[in-house]
């Protein structure tokens, strides 16, 4: 029977396992040496805020991988011995395979800070980072300080992290507005407006020189570039981005640039090995993409296409519209299609933003000036339908066609207060136009189901 | 994490410990309580009402100050920080301490109310004496120890219900929710009944009595609502009487079916019902600790449906033993009634298994068809055998054992008794029949359902911790695939705590509400192909 052996048990390697389950009957191993049964990542830092136990954020029961097939070995590979088609964990044990996928994520990305490598300086990724967190700053007598370096999603979220323990966070942001390269100008500064509503000493501007030891090894503070000044802290966390984690590939003879190089159909360039997830590099980026796609949402679609090419259907990783979300403390942020931040858009790309006057609430479309085809949508505090988004994206739907049809989109709670009227009312003062907004219609909405 | 501190220290570290303020408000709570337990040793207050008005006040107060503390200075959102750090919440030492007084005091409440002070002739003593001013003023009897209960209870979903309240101030949802649950409790469980109670004997009623008769309670949760002593009060009380009576058959039969089929069961079970008003409220620190795992889900599916089989036949055996023989004095007799439930029952099973088979499991296929058969073969057996013990036993052993064991043990002691170690809702999860009839209707015949936002989960885990019927809500959502689930109790809170905006409770067209497609997880797709597969 072919082996299928999966390094990774994150997302996408365990995604590519359970298609690959679905479509065949092939022997699957998945090999990790960061926890012995997948959980997802994203939710770790709910275990260091209480609100689940770790347990909690293992989608899948014990009983799961038996039933499935699917073995789990704990171990670290260290060589890929590809001409013999095996593995070779770090304790020596040799695992042959027919097949190989390649889904090792990310590390933290470290850029030789002084002191980069001190005790109570990491990053947040893996389950040994937050156990690291814990020890390091579980409290705020133990930890009196803490800075954060880089304004990204692992970044804001950490700082949350810190303060559900009441530890005072100090948060360098290199920009001169929160993640405001992907972010436009309006939705960035409503989430700084947040982050200090958070009471979080929030520095834009500012980066990091070096990070100071006291006489044991640990850090005692840090030094910022743009002011020289020196802040006294027990904790750092490095959240500067990430970059995938294929150190233990050198030598193996499988193509790596940034990360594992790949075609469309996430093959490397040595047959029967493949690679997804964050660990992988596209030859060529994919539309607005990035070359190396670290996120959670496309390590799965990822895993599912490897799945079928494994199983005898080849298909190409074609990911559909664009689409994200994350949490910023309170306010939920979802997008669909592509609004980009003022540093990245051309001159076509007209964006509308409309903000709530009193709440934390605001929405940014883009729309194309020449043939004002509706390109994508920020949100931030109101939950929109991802369905209905793609099929406007889909269907090319002009920017008026949206705003007429904004209510069907809302994907909000029941009962909450609808918004439409004044976002609609709002855009026509802006564009000089008279749309006038549709009533909610259920037919529309569940046309596809 | 190993590293975790579960003790109960309240100083221990944040987010776990208390404040100064909280720390005052659980003394000031306490102390109200303290003034219950002087009561319940027969400490002799001079002015009672005064007393209870304080001890009342300050549980409320205690409360309140507390929630206060916890929510008024902070942003709106969700409010689950250290929920798994704090003992009580996390069946830690003062979950388990919890646990076993409530169960102590619902073990007393049911079986020994004599310790509570109840007399059964003369004075009320202990902590009952305690609410006869109050009792006589509503109702004007002195207290029994179901209104020291009601009274209490009704206090708990009041005070809870404004914490709930706070906390979840950002979501209109659960505002309105809370209100309504808050509002019928007061009004439908505590006040109008009380009041009903003064009309008896009045002209109005033709001077009869009604029976006590929470109108939100509808048979199969309040089993005993057409027992023999009760169907002659209302026919005794005139007008009122009977049109209480249609109601009650009206609410089952009509109201709930169609109120379940445009909304789902959460119309009732998290929007009116006092067994869910009070998990909502007081119960809703233990949310979390349901258990989500695929075995407690099948034990849930066959103990639930067992309680509805249970209380049919109880139920049955109740009317057939009161009913006559004489067609020619009632239209309804014994057979006439048999024959009815039969029928009905062969009607409803009929209609599930042609039309609704493919949307069960297979044990439940099963289940259902020996329930069925055992049910038909118990009729059958009784009328065609003549008289003699309706379904092997007398219905009032079958009446007893029912509210002994489901009515008093499951409901109370194991229910609510046990909030702080199996959850809030493990009554309405395993026990209640109303929830289960309902459950049926909700996965077969509704318009209600969670729609998952496309392919937006990311399988963080926060929706099933926090889904208090042990519904492993993650396990649809980040298949991109719709909840129907007969538990599902509509308490939205799987969609408060997603952070991704992933979950929506929603009423729309039955079509496709189940199988919903499973397109949106990312990959591109002819959209076009999958319109034309459905």
């Amino acid at each position: 029977m072919e082996h299928i052996v999966i390094i990774g048990n994150g997302i996408a390697g365990v995604t590519a396992a359970r298609h690959i389950r679905k479509l065949s009957d092939k022997r699957i191993t998945i090999i990790s040496a960061e926890s012995d049964y997948f959980f997802s990542r994203t939710a770790l830092m709910y275990v260091y805020m209480g609100h689940m136990k770790f347990e909690h954020t293992q989608p899948y029961e014990k009983g799961f991988w038996k039933k499935n097939r699917i073995d789990l070995v704990k171990g670290f590979v260290s060589k890929i011995d590809s001409q013999n088609q095996m593995v070779i964990t770090s304790d020596q044990k040799e695992i042959p395979y027919d097949q190989l996928i390649i889904a090792t994520g990310s590390k933290p990305n470290k850029f030789g800070w002084p002191g980069e490598d001190l005790e109570g300086v990491q990053g947040l990724y893996s389950k040994q980072d937050l156990e690291s967190m814990e020890e390091f700053a579980p409290n705020n007598k133990i930890c009196k300080r803490a800075v954060v370096v880089g304004g990204g999603l692992i970044g804001i979220e950490m700082v949350e992290m810190l303060r559900t323990r009441n530890i005072p966070v100090t948060f360098l942001v290199r920009e001169s507005s929160f993640w405001n390269g992907v972010l436009p100008e309006g939705d960035s500064q409503m989430i700084n407006e947040h982050i200090f509503e958070h009471h979080v000493d929030l520095r834009l501007n500012n980066s990091l020189d070096k990070i100071v030891p006291d006489e044991n090894g640990k850090v005692k503070s840090i030094i910022i570039k743009e002011t020289g000044e020196e802040i006294p802290c027990n904790f750092v966390g490095l959240t500067t981005g990430v970059s995938p984690n294929i150190d233990f590939l050198k030598n193996s003879g499988i193509e790596t640039g940034k990360g594992v190089k790949v075609n469309r159909f996430l093959e490397t360039n040595i047959k029967n090995i493949y690679a997804i997830g964050d660990c992988a590099e596209q030859h060529e980026a994919i539309g607005n993409r990035k070359s190396v796609e670290a996120v959670w949402y496309t390590g799965r679609m990822m895993g599912e296409t490897v799945a079928q090419t494994i199983c005898g259907n080849p298909k190409e990783y074609k990911p559909g519209h664009w689409f994200n979300s994350a949490k910023f403390f309170d306010i939920e942020y979802q997008t669909y299609g592509w609004v980009l931040s003022e540093r990245r858009k051309e001159d076509n790309e007209i964006h509308f933003h409309w903000r709530h006057p009193k709440e934390k609430i605001c929405i940014t479309l883009a729309f194309d000036a020449a043939s004002q085809t509706f390109l994508g949508i920020n949100t931030l505090g109101i939950r929109m339908r991802h369905e209905i988004f793609d099929r406007w994206l889909s269907e090319n739907k002009s920017i008026d066609f949206v705003l007429e049809h904004l209510v069907d989109a809302n994907f909000d709670p029941e009962f909450y207060k609808p918004y439409e009227l004044e976002i609609v009312s709002h855009y026509n003062s802006t564009f000089g136009k008279s749309i006038h907004p549709k009533k909610k219609n259920l037919k529309r909405i569940f046309q596809f189901n | 994490m190993s590293t975790v501190d579960k003790s109960m220290a309240l100083t221990g570290q944040p987010p776990a410990s208390l404040s100064l303020n909280q720390k005052l408000a659980v003394v000031l709570g306490m102390g109200g309580m303290g003034i219950l337990v002087l009561a319940l040793f027969n400490a002799s207050f001079p002015d009672k009402s005064l007393w209870l008005t304080i001890s009342m006040l300050a549980i409320s107060a205690g409360t309140l100050w507390y929630s206060w503390d916890a929510y008024a200075n902070k942003l709106p959102g969700i409010k689950n920080d250290g929920v798994w750090f704090k003992s009580i919440s996390s069946r830690g030492l003062l979950g388990w301490m919890t646990g076993l007084a409530l169960t102590g005091f619902y073990i007393v409440l049911y079986f020994y109310p004599e310790y509570l002070g109840l007399a059964n002739e003369g004075e009320n003593k202990g902590v009952i004496s305690l609410f006869d001013p109050l009792s006589k003023l509503l109702n004007g009897n002195p207290a029994s120890q179901w209104f020291v209960y009601g009274t209490l209870y009704t206090v708990a979903i009041l005070v809870f219900g404004i914490k709930f309240l706070w906390k979840y101030r950002h979501n209109r949802y659960e505002r309105l929710r809370t209100l309504s649950v808050m509002f019928f409790q007061t009004a439908f469980a505590f006040i109008i009944p009380e009041v009903m109670a003064r009309l008896n004997g009045h002209q109005i009623l033709n001077g009869g009595s009604l029976p006590y008769y929470d109108l939100k309670s509808i048979w199969p949760l309040n089993y005993y609502n057409f027992e023999g002593y009760r169907i002659k009060m209302f026919l005794s009380s005139g007008n009122i009487g009977f049109a209480l009576l249609i109601f009650a058959i009206a609410s089952v039969f009509i109201i709930t079916p169609f109120l379940t089929y445009k909304y789902g069961k959460r119309w009732y079970c998290s929007w009116v019902c006092g067994c869910g008003g009070l998990a909502e409220t007081a119960g809703d620190a233990f949310r979390q600790l349901s258990d989500k795992s695929v075995k407690a889900w099948k034990i849930e599916r066959w103990v639930v449906h067992s309680v509805v089989v249970f209380v049919t036949l109880m139920t049955t055996a109740v009317i057939y033993s009161y009913l006559g023989k004489d067609t020619s004095k009632y239209w309804l007799t014994k057979s006439t009634f048999l024959i009815g439930v039969a029928s009905l029952l062969t009607l409803v099973f009929g209609w599930i298994m042609i039309f609704k088979r493919k949307q069960l499991q297979k044990d439940a296929q099963y289940g259902a068809i020996g329930y069925f058969v055992i049910i038909m073969a118990l009729i059958g057996f009784h009328f065609f055998s003549g008289d003699g013990y309706v379904f092997l036993f007398k219905s009032e052993t079958l009446r007893k054992t029912y509210s002994f064991l489901i009515g008093s043990i499951f409901s109370g002691v194991i229910g609510t008794g046990f909030y702080p170690i199996f959850g809030s809702r493990v009554w309405c999860r395993f026990g209640c029949p109303m929830a289960a009839i309902m459950g049926i209707q909700q996965k077969l015949f509704s318009r209600f359902r969670i729609t998952t936002n496309g392919g937006q989960c990311i399988s963080c885990g926060n929706c099933s911790t926090y889904c208090e019927m042990g519904i492993d809500v993650r396990a649809y959502a980040q298949k991109g695939e719709n909840i129907v689930r007969a538990s599902c109790v509509g308490c939205g809170i799987c969609s408060a705590v997603c952070p991704r905006g992933v979950l929506k409770l929603e009423n729309g067209p039955m079509d496709g509400r189940i199988d919903s497609n499973q397109v949106l997880l990312g990959n591109d797709v002819d959209l076009m192909a999958l319109v034309n597969q459905k």
